[in-house]
């Protein structure tokens, strides 16, 4: 059997996060009564004509920016034809030949991808995907079907969306999963949307072809349609590419064709085969004006370049010693590294807040957006650790409630009664009780099982009811078996 | 009291200002006239609401520059409330839910509106013969057209049924029927006037202009509709000069070009003989007669019937009875609703033009057409702005004919295109134009004079206008209806 390898691009389709639609003054919002968001301009009535809006051109220049992109000094609007109830005019404005944002690249990086492969060493974790180009459109109603007719909500029609087109760079369902994950990452950090895919704010479609390995040449493409989170993404890949290898290998030739994804059932089916492609008519459209980005609007885009994840991660490295691992993972979410930054801010021990942040923290179930703890306190418990005041297993201790209740870590320690025993007299006389209760383990020491210690440190901590301090018991102990 | 609806906007609001008259007199009178005429014309799709216009012209604002004036409305202009039909059966049982901008500043500047006229099936046509209401007829002889596409602005203005009116200019549309109805009409520089409301024929071309017995009311009705509009992304940030000051000049020390493109074979011999006269009458007034070129003239034709109907392929698409106007019964599914309402529902000139635009967009032809074409138009735009190095306002015949029959030209589309041929290249070009009375034929039907402008140059266009009516006649004649 000849080796087959899968040759994928996507085109993404973003919701841009603005206050008005893409060329009126109607609310960019859903989730409002059908119709409620509309006007004679988004409903395409004679006589009215659009008006571009500026912040959806911004974001679009600065996702070009975030994503390396070269930003055209000049660009055009242009009406794409066609005939669909879901399109108000019966053409889109869009971008043809002109978009805003061309070439640029998505880099991956090791927690974009799956899980389940982030130990295998095969993968090229930071792999980077050419992009083709980033362009701005307006978006189409909704339609629904009922059993006699059917009904069209205009709100979501008109709004800005930005399209973002992927070179066939992507080799595996795996990097396709970790380009929509970065993808989003950035996307997120730039503030330009929220790039739900559940919530339709970024959607997806995939092109997908399989040659034997070496060849030079495409494959048929086929493109998949209604994919509804980045895993369906994923899967729909491997159903796809299994699919076409089966097909290929028995000599079924693979027609060019639109499949549809079916999430319950894991497999694609046939929409509709692509017997020709759609003449669209693009021309320029005569009522807008050619868009001259040089100065205000590219200015603005760059003016709020955020730091990206990659450098943010760097900084969070040397300005904090936490560990690659931590860093990255903290720089995963804009919101949590803004989050861990105020976090640890007074922290003696960094690495210590993170390590609370993002083992014990999430441990509980939480979530970044609506974690409800004064970022300060995270600081306070870990300098009472470090200050020696409490050990780490009462700090653990205190941390569900700090937690669940937004009290500081210093108040609890009170109310818990965790004052830890640093007294070196008092913890004195708790050792002499230990070493005269266990002739056993002194001896073992002195026969130099230096680890019998631990079981007279053990010993302490018991008689202490957990507040001694282990270090101090430890150096105690030591002394007094030395002796 | 004589005859107050042969007034002009200007001398009506004297009289206002005076309080000889009231603006109820105003509306009565009109109304009664329009009663009188508008049986013969048909040039009112929807003829004014007697009890409204009255009670406007009562609440009327006398101190604003319109105060108390009824004016007419192309029926493709959106007035909130009221039909617009554009002639065309598709929009039958549409209400427009908006103001177009130049209807909110005609408000604003306290006219009256009364009625919607009459054109040629969204614009497209030179004749008016392409309207689901029937011909307009010409008010000078009622068996000719009043020509097209704003025919029926032009016939209630030249027929006295109104004092004014809008209409629209896309190739010819406001010059063309005003020169065969014998009034002024202006197609303002594109970007001058706001197209926010106007249903969109060719969006590059079109431009709204006024309709009036003077060149006095042109200023007055363009100092109003100008300026810049926001939601009208063409429309141009630059301020609107008074353009009334312009007429205080006379036509001494004027350049006037004479290109000679504009004077050949195909133009009829009594509007070639009246518009020498008139070219003479200028330089008779003061004005420097200057020999110009527009070499690209003889495309204009071409250019305009591939840009023109491309972009109206595309404006005309959002008619399909989904959302508004008429719709068919009972459809198959989507595809033959969106097939048998736009196929009963736009005229055969409309269907010709939105074939010829889908094919002239086809991939394949996309270049050879509408890419060369756009190639060609910078040619001619270049060709007047050379031409304006050289004089303030280009003179020439407004329509190569007078007024001809009803149903003359209907069998043979292209005849009817060339109806335009002398006022395409302004709107391919951008610049400004005015067709004001140059004289009658033998059998009295009025010629035009074209007079056009560079860009912005309106006040050039309307100094000349009005030094050449001030010193003619033409314009006092009435006809009978
Ligand atoms: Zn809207």
């Amino acid at each position: 059997m000849a080796e087959y390898e899968a040759v994928i691009g996507l085109e993404v389709h973003v919701q841009l996060k603005t206050n008005t639609k893409m060329f009126c003054s109607c609310k960019n919002e859903f989730g409002g009564a059908p119709n409620s968001h509309v006007c004679p301009v988004c409903l395409g009535m004679p006589g009215v004509l659009p008006t571009p809006n500026e912040e959806a051109i911004i974001k679009t220049i600065l996702t070009g920016e975030m994503l390396e992109c070269q930003i055209a000094p000049r660009c055009k609007f242009d009406r794409k034809n066609y005939f669909y109830p879901d399109m108000p005019k019966n053409y889109q404005i869009s971008q043809y030949d002109e978009p805003l944002c061309a070439n640029g690249a998505v880099t991956l990086n090791l927690l974009a991808f799956p899980k389940d492969v982030q130990n295998d060493p095969k993968v090229a974790f930071d792999k980077k995907i050419r992009l083709e180009r980033i362009h701005l459109e307006e978006d189409v109603a909704k339609s629904f079907h009922y059993e006699t007719a059917s009904g069209i909500d205009f709100n979501r029609a008109g709004t800005p969306l930005m399209e973002i087109v992927s070179k066939a760079d992507i080799a595996t369902p795996e990097e396709a999963f970790a380009y929509l994950t970065a993808l989003k990452q950035i996307l997120i950090y730039g503030g330009v949307s929220d790039a739900d895919m559940e919530k339709g704010q970024m959607r997806c479609d995939v092109n997908v072809s399989i040659r034997p390995k070496g060849q030079k040449e495409y494959g048929t493409k086929v493109e998949i349609k209604n994919l509804n989170s980045i895993s369906a993404v994923r899967k729909s890949l491997h159903y796809e590419i299994l699919r076409q290898t089966a097909d290929v290998e028995a000599g079924v030739p693979i027609i060019q064709q639109t499949r549809r994804w079916d999430d319950g059932r894991g497999e694609t089916f046939m929409m509709r085969t692509k017997e020709k492609a759609h003449d669209y008519r693009y021309f320029p459209d005569p009522d807008l004006l050619p868009l001259n980005t040089e100065e205000g609007l590219h200015q603005t885009a760059k003016s709020r370049l955020p730091e990206l994840p990659a450098a943010k991660k760097s900084r969070l490295v040397a300005a904090y010693a936490v560990t690659e691992y931590q860093a990255s993972v903290l720089a995963s979410e804009v919101a949590l590294a803004n989050y861990f930054e105020k976090a640890a801010a007074t922290a003696k021990n960094k690495s210590a807040v993170a390590n609370f942040l993002l083992n014990d923290y999430f441990a509980t179930g939480g979530d970044i957006e609506n974690i409800p703890v004064n970022p300060e306190f995270f600081s306070e418990l870990s300098n009472l650790v470090e200050e020696g005041k409490i050990n780490t297993k009462q700090a653990k201790e205190v941390f569900p409630k700090m937690v669940a209740e937004n009290k500081a870590p210093s108040v609890l320690v009170k109310e818990l009664g965790l004052s830890q025993i640093t007294d070196t007299a008092a913890l004195e006389a708790l050792c002499d009780q230990a070493i005269a209760a266990n002739p056993r383990s002194v001896a073992d020491f002195k026969a130099g099982k230096t680890n019998a210690v631990n079981a007279l440190k053990g010993q302490v901590m018991k008689l202490s009811k957990g507040q001694a301090n282990p270090q101090v018991v430890g150096d105690i102990l030591l002394k007094k078996l030395s002796a | 009291m004589s005859a107050l609806y042969t007034e002009s906007v200007a001398s009506l609001r004297r009289k206002l200002a005076a309080k000889e008259i009231t603006a109820v007199d105003v509306a009565d009178q009109l109304l009664a006239r329009i009663e009188q005429a508008d049986g013969k014309l048909n040039a009112y799709n929807f003829k004014p609401d007697a009890a409204k216009v009255r009670a406007a012209a009562q609440a009327a604002d006398l101190s604003k520059p319109l105060g108390g004036v009824p004016i007419a409305i192309k029926d493709v202009i959106n007035v909130q409330g009221d039909p617009c039909t554009c002639s065309s059966k598709i929009l039958q049982g549409y209400t427009a839910p908006y103001d177009a901008t130049v209807i909110k500043k005609l408000r604003e500047a306290g006219a009256v509106l009364v009625g919607r006229t009459n054109m040629d099936e969204f614009a497209m046509g030179s004749s008016t013969e392409n309207s689901s209401w029937g011909v307009t007829r010409n008010p000078w002889d009622t068996d000719r057209i009043p020509g097209g596409s704003s025919g029926g602005s032009a016939a209630v203005v030249g027929g006295h049924e109104a004092f004014a009116a809008l209409g629209s200019d896309t190739g010819g549309s406001i010059r063309q029927p005003a020169a065969l109805c014998g009034c002024v009409g202006l197609k303002p520089t594109y970007g001058r006037v706001s197209r926010y409301g106007l249903v969109a024929f060719a969006s590059s071309l079109d431009q709204i202009g006024p309709f009036t017995k003077t060149v006095e009311d042109a200023a007055l009705l363009m100092e109003v509709i100008s300026g810049h509009d926001p939601k009208d992304n063409t429309s141009v940030n630059r301020p609107v000069p008074k353009y009334t000051d312009a007429l205080k000049q006379d036509l001494r020390g004027m350049k006037l070009g004479v290109p000679k493109e504009y004077f050949i074979s195909g133009i009829d011999p009594e509007v070639e003989a009246a518009t020498k006269a008139a070219i003479e009458h200028f330089a008779k007034q003061g004005a420097e007669i200057v020999d110009i070129s527009l070499p690209h003239t003889e495309y204009a034709c071409a250019v305009y019937y591939i840009i023109a109907p491309a972009e109206a392929s595309a404006n005309l698409a959002r008619f399909e009875g989904v959302r508004y106007g008429n719709r068919v019964k009972n459809p198959k599914d989507i595809l033959d609703l969106y097939r048998s309402t736009r196929e009963q529902g736009f005229g055969p000139e409309v269907k010709r033009r939105i074939i010829l635009g889908t094919y002239v967009l086809s991939s394949g032809y996309y270049d050879a057409y509408y890419n060369r074409a756009q190639k060609v138009r910078q040619l001619i735009k270049r060709d007047f702005e050379q031409a304006f190095t050289k004089c303030d306002a280009i003179l020439t015949p407004t329509s190569p004919t007078a007024a001809f029959k009803v149903g003359e030209k209907t069998s043979d589309p292209l005849q009817m295109y060339l109806a335009d041929i002398f006022t395409i290249a302004v709107n391919l070009a951008g610049v400004c134009g005015i067709s004001i009375p140059c004289g009658f034929t033998k059998s009295k039907l009025p010629i035009g004079l074209q007079i056009i402008g560079a860009q912005w140059g309106e006040e050039n266009v309307l100094r000349a206008a009005h030094g050449y009516e001030q010193t003619t006649e033409w314009h006092k004649e009435v006809p009978q209806i």
